[in-house]
C-alpha cells in the first residue's frame, strides 16, 4: 500500500522503501487507478507537453483575454529578460512563462489546471524554465511534476485547493509550494528538502486573499502567478542551501486551511473585497457586466 | 475533510480550455451531457443561467463553453472559443437568459433543447468546482449524477421486474454497478433509472437493454477522458 494522507507518511514511505517521492506517487496511482506504470507516466508526459504548448502560445505578443484586462505581458517580459533585469535570466524566464500560461488561459486557450486554472502558470513556469536553463532531461521534468502532484494531493486531502473555499493562498499558495518542491527534486534535493521548500513557500503566501476584478480570472490572478513562481524558486534555493522550515509542511497545510476558514466570504473569489472593490475595478466591472 | 481518493491527474489536470474550471470546463461538460441526453439533431437551445453563472458568464466564456458542449466539444476543445459561429454555421439557434432558480447551486444552468423532430428536452446541471458537475434534473424528473462514471439513464414503465432485468443483464456482461437510483413520476407511470457503472458499457449491451419490454429509451453517457 502506497496511499498517504500526510507529508510525514510520504517521507516515511520514501525512507522505508528507499524510493523517491515521484516513485511513491506512481505506485500509489497504480494502486488507486488500476493503470499501468507506463500509462501513468505517459499521461503525465502528455500533461507536460500541453504545458509547454500553452507557454509557447502564451508568449505571443497579440494575446487578448476575454475580459480584455491582460495579454502580451509574457511577451514583454521575455523580451526584456533577454538583455536586462535585476532577477537573473532563469527567474525572469519562469515569470514570463507563468504569465504566458495565465494569459492563454484567460484567452480561452488550452491549459493544464495545476492545481487550478487560476493558478495554472506557476508549476509549468518554474519547471520548464529550470529544464531549459539547467539542461535537465524530459524525464527529470516529468518526475518533478509527480513531486508537484504529491504536494497538491496532500493539500487537497487535508485542506483545499479552491479559492472559493480558502482564498488565493489555496490556489497560488498551493501551486507555489508544488513548484518549490518540484524544483528541489529537479536539482537532486532529498524528499525532506522538497517538503521544507513546500512548507516555506506556502508560509510565504499564507493569508493571500482571492479578489478577482469583476470575478474574472485576470487581475490580480495573472501577476500573482508571477510572484508565486518567484516565491517557489527562492524557497527551493533556501531548501537546497540546507535551510529548514521550522514548521513541518503538514502543519503549514492545516494552518492554511484554518486561515481560509476564517477568511470572510468577501475575500474568497466572490469579487466583494480586496482588489475587486477598488474604484478602478468597480468602474471596469460596471462596464463589462452590462 | 478527508478524501483519500484524489487522483494525481486531478491535481496536475484536468486539461481544459480556460479561464475557469467551474465557469468554463464544468459548463462545457454540462452542455456535452445535455446533448447526449437529447441524442438527436438540435435546432434551438435556450440556456437559463442562475447565480454566479448569470452574473459572470460573459467574462468566463461560460456561454461559449455551454454551447460548445451542445455541439459535442469536450472541456479541452479549443474550438469552444468559436462556438457561437460554429453553432450558427450548423443552423442552431441559441439564446442566453438569466434566471433565478431559487436555492440552486450558484453555478447552475437549465438547458432547453428543441430537436429537429419537434421533441423538447430539458436538462438542469450545476458546476460544483474543479470542472466537476452534477446533473440534477432531466425533463422535470429529479435525478443526480456526476458523469464521473459511465452512466446509463433509462426511461421505462414502472412495473415489477424491470430493475431486476436491467441489473442482471449488466452483471451477466461483467459490468459492476457503482450507484443505482430509481425515480418515477407516479406508480405505474413513466420511470427512470440512473445507473453509474465501474466499466464502460458496450453498444451491444445498450442495444440489449433498449430491447427490453417496458423500456422506452436508453441514454448512455461515457466518461469525459479529457477531464481525468
Amino acid at each position: 500500500m502506497y496511499q498517504f494522507n500526510h507529508a510525514s507518511e510520504l517521507l516515511q514511505m520514501c525512507e522505508n522503501h528507499k524510493l523517491d517521492i515521484s516513485e511513491v506517487l506512481i505506485l500509489a496511482e497504480m494502486e488507486e487507478s488500476g493503470r499501468s506504470r507506463d500509462a501513468i507516466r505517459g499521461l503525465m508526459e502528455k500533461q507536460y507537453q500541453i504545458m509547454k504548448e500553452s507557454i509557447r502560445k502564451g508568449l505571443s505578443p497579440d494575446i487578448k483575454s476575454v475580459g480584455g484586462l491582460i495579454g502580451g505581458n509574457a511577451h514583454k517580459l521575455s523580451v526584456y529578460g533577454q538583455e536586462k533585469g535585476f532577477c537573473g535570466k532563469t527567474v525572469l524566464k519562469a515569470v514570463s512563462y507563468a504569465l504566458a500560461v495565465t494569459e492563454i488561459n484567460a484567452a480561452m486557450g488550452k491549459i493544464v489546471a495545476a492545481p487550478t486554472a487560476g493558478a495554472s502558470g506557476i508549476v509549468p513556469g518554474v519547471i520548464v524554465a529550470l529544464q531549459e536553463d539547467q539542461k535537465y532531461s524530459d524525464v527529470k521534468a516529468v518526475e518533478a511534476l509527480f513531486v508537484a502532484a504529491a504536494i497538491g494531493r496532500i493539500i487537497a486531502i487535508n485542506a483545499t485547493l479552491s479559492g472559493a473555499e480558502g482564498g488565493c493562498q489555496a490556489e497560488c499558495g498551493s501551486a507555489s509550494a508544488m513548484a518549490a518542491a518540484a524544483a528541489v527534486n529537479m536539482a537532486g534535493g532529498s524528499p525532506e528538502m522538497c517538503m521544507d521548500a513546500a512548507a516555506v513557500a506556502l508560509k510565504g503566501l499564507l493569508g493571500l486573499v482571492c479578489d478577482p476584478v469583476a470575478g474574472l480570472v485576470e487581475v490580480p490572478c495573472s501577476k500573482r502567478n508571477a510572484s508565486s513562481a518567484v516565491n517557489a524558486l527562492i524557497c527551493a534555493d533556501m531548501a537546497l542551501a540546507g535551510i529548514k522550515s521550522f514548521i513541518p509542511f503538514d502543519e503549514v497545510v492545516d494552518a492554511m486551511y484554518r486561515v481560509g476558514r476564517k477568511m470572510s466570504p468577501d475575500l474568497r473569489e466572490t469579487a466583494q473585497g480586496g482588489c475587486a472593490i477598488t474604484p478602478t475595478a468597480l468602474q471596469y466591472a460596471k462596464r463589462i457586466l452590462e | 475533510m478527508i478524501n483519500t481518493a484524489v487522483s494525481i491527474f486531478e491535481i496536475i489536470g484536468p486539461v481544459m480550455v480556460g479561464p475557469s474550471s467551474s465557469h468554463t470546463a464544468g459548463a462545457a461538460r454540462i452542455g456535452n451531457i445535455a446533448r447526449r441526453i437529447c441524442a438527436r439533431d438540435i435546432k434551438r437551445v435556450d440556456f437559463y443561467l442562475h447565480g454566479s453563472f448569470a452574473r459572470t458568464y460573459k467574462g468566463h466564456g461560460t456561454g461559449k463553453a455551454l454551447l460548445g458542449g451542445i455541439l459535442g466539444m469536450s472541456a479541452s476543445d479549443e474550438r469552444i472559443r468559436d462556438s457561437y459561429q460554429l453553432a450558427r454555421a450548423a443552423g442552431i439557434d441559441f439564446e442566453f437568459h438569466t434566471v433565478d432558480l431559487g436555492d440552486a447551486h450558484p453555478n447552475t444552468v437549465k438547458i432547453i433543447m428543441q430537436a429537429t423532430d419537434g421533441e423538447t428536452f430539458e436538462v438542469t446541471g450545476s458546476s460544483i468546482g474543479g470542472g466537476k458537475v452534477v446533473i440534477t434534473s432531466i425533463n422535470d424528473m429529479v435525478v443526480e449524477f456526476t458523469g464521473q462514471y459511465p452512466t446509463i439513464i433509462t426511461n421505462h414503465l414502472d412495473k415489477p421486474g424491470v430493475v431486476a432485468h436491467v441489473t442482471s443483464m449488466l452483471s451477466s456482461n461483467g459490468i459492476n454497478i457503482a450507484f443505482l437510483k430509481v425515480f418515477r413520476q407516479a406508480r405505474g407511470s413513466q420511470a427512470s433509472m440512473v445507473i453509474e457503472t465501474d466499466q464502460e458499457v458496450g453498444n451491444d449491451v445498450l442495444a440489449e437493454l433498449g430491447a427490453l419490454p417496458s423500456m422506452s429509451r436508453i441514454v448512455f453517457i461515457d466518461t469525459d477522458k479529457q477531464l481525468e
